[in-house]
């Protein structure tokens, strides 16, 4: 399959400003940092989810219990998949009993990676609650699941993708739409 | 890439690459048997049957908590309570567990190939857990993640492996994965239980231990089984620990500190003296907490995705 590049939605600029927001909006909605975890799925969302932290404690001048979740073990599209995608290291170093948690991942679109990691993060503990900031939501859900936290809104038709690219490892900081070119079987 | 015929029958038919995906899947399954809850539903709806034609504790128990950390319903077949006592062959009896729907089948058995031949006759995903002289391919697996504990890489790692090489599976497969990861691989034990040209695989072949002790960074003791004394292979037990068993005093000649494996049962006393086995550069007990992340790994790595043969 091949991609075009139609548009370069989020700049390095807008991103540093929508994490600080973010950060912002957790704190308040929170009222503060008390009882307050930050957690990330793998691979984007945990590098968002460190910065947002980073922010956090910034703002609020203390560290807050920061890890990192992997979902695809919970996934419901595990038979229907050609190859296994590979699974990366949880590291959820502290008890999420009686927290409130903020899941972070980059794309919010059917819902099912936030199920599956809904699933997995029940099996660490039982949170007071577990409330989810993204930083793009482009819609077409197929679960009843709403974000708590959003970056910025982006409709998209269903051949369309978003690009999520962060300095961490793709060498930018950036987001896209691409296109796929052509029909996939040709 | 291997993984595509859905079987793991041997590690001399897996390249580089898929051994690298395999320990790298086994180290983040090793998390999830530290968490409050040790399960996983990613092999919900699964069935595995554990087929042991061959007494085994260790490797059995170790797939079956696999199975069941990653959700899969799992049964065992062991042939002292079967119809393999009543006369049944090997493929009736696959046929047999096959019509009741099965997805994967975990394999001992004493015939070299008896898994390369389930996989040839059933529809399921085979693993070798063992056959004959032949291949133990999660063993081999299980070690070399514990060797990548211990040592950043295997490569131009220096590991020996010692004793009963030729009624060993356990080497075999060692000796096909190692020297895939790039290690220099040096064998040694009695000559009558080093099989003639084994050489031609790659590795190298020594007589004398202590020669093998100067230069390696990690030893793979092997079990010496009792029964092959009665066969006239070596004159008895105490000259078999005499000429190459592992002890303290022989490990203090060497120039770095040896990182000890053995795949179990020991014998303490014959291939291995005690305080070697219990000493802090022995990993043996690594080793079997390993067993259960790499067999994980493996089955799910088999498991994914519909069976394509591209």
């Amino acid at each position: 399959m091949e991609f075009r590049t139609k548009a370069k939605l989020i700049t390095s600029e807008d991103l540093r400003r929508i994490i600080t927001r973010l950060a912002h909006e957790i704190i308040e909605k929170n009222r503060g940092i008390k009882d307050l975890v930050i957690i990330g799925i793998h691979t984007r969302g945990a590098y968002l989810a460190t910065r947002i932290s980073k922010k956090i404690s910034e703002i609020e001048d203390d560290e807050i219990p920061t890890g990192y979740l992997d979902a695809t073990l919970y996934r419901d599209d595990f038979r229907k998949r050609l190859k296994q995608p590979e699974v990366q290291v949880t590291n959820i170093s502290f008890q999420i009993d009686e927290k409130n948690v903020v899941l972070v991942d980059d794309v919010l679109f059917t819902g099912r990676t936030v199920r599956a990691a809904l699933d997995a993060l029940m099996d660490f503990g039982r949170p007071t609650r577990i409330s989810l900031a993204v930083l793009v939501d482009r819609g077409h859900r197929e679960l009843p699941i709403k974000p708590d936290f959003v970056g910025k809104n982006i409709p998209t038709s269903i051949g369309e993708e978003v690009r999520v690219k962060l300095k961490e490892v793709d060498d930018e900081d950036s987001v896209y739409l691409v296109e796929q070119v052509g029909g996939s079987i040709t | 890439m291997n993984f595509k015929s859905g079987h793991l029958l041997g590690l001399e038919y897996v390249d580089r690459e898929d051994i690298e995906v395999i320990l790298k899947t086994a180290r983040t399954f090793r998390e999830i048997l530290e968490r409050p809850i040790k399960k996983v539903p990613t092999l919900q709806g699964k069935t595995v049957v554990n087929l042991f034609y061959e007494p085994s504790t260790r490797t059995r128990i170790s797939f079956e908590l696999a199975e069941k950390r990653l959700s899969a319903d799992s049964v065992n077949f062991t042939t002292a309570m079967s119809s393999v006592q009543k006369g049944e062959t090997l493929l009736d009896t696959a046929r047999n567990i096959a019509a009741m729907k099965i997805d994967m089948v975990v394999i001992r058995h004493r015939s070299p190939g008896a898994p390369h031949f389930l996989a040839q006759n059933l529809d399921a995903n085979i693993i070798n857990a063992g056959d004959g002289a032949h291949e133990h391919p999660t063993q081999a697996l299980l070690d070399m993640m514990t060797i990548l504990d211990n040592h950043k890489k295997i490569e131009n790692l220096k590991v020996g492996i010692i004793g009963d090489i030729a009624h060993s599976r356990v080497a075999i497969s060692n000796i096909h994965g190692l020297l895939k990861l790039g290690a220099r691989v040096i064998v040694c034990g009695p000559a009558t239980l080093i099989p003639r040209e084994i050489e031609k695989l790659g590795v190298e072949v020594t007589y004398n231990i202590d020669e093998v002790i100067k230069v390696v960074d990690v030893l793979n003791i092997l079990r010496i089984q009792l029964e092959r004394q009665d066969a006239g292979l070596f004159p008895n037990l105490r000259e078999y620990h005499n000429y190459f068993g592992i002890t303290r005093e022989r490990l203090e000649k060497a120039s770095k500190p040896i990182t000890i494996m053995h795949p179990g049962p020991i014998n303490r006393g014959v291939e291995l003296s005690s305080d070697v086995a219990d000493s802090e550069h022995s990993v043996i007990l690594d080793q079997v907490t390993n067993g259960v992340a790499v067999r994980m790994a493996v089955l799910y790595l088999l498991a994914g995705g519909e069976n394509v043969t591209v």
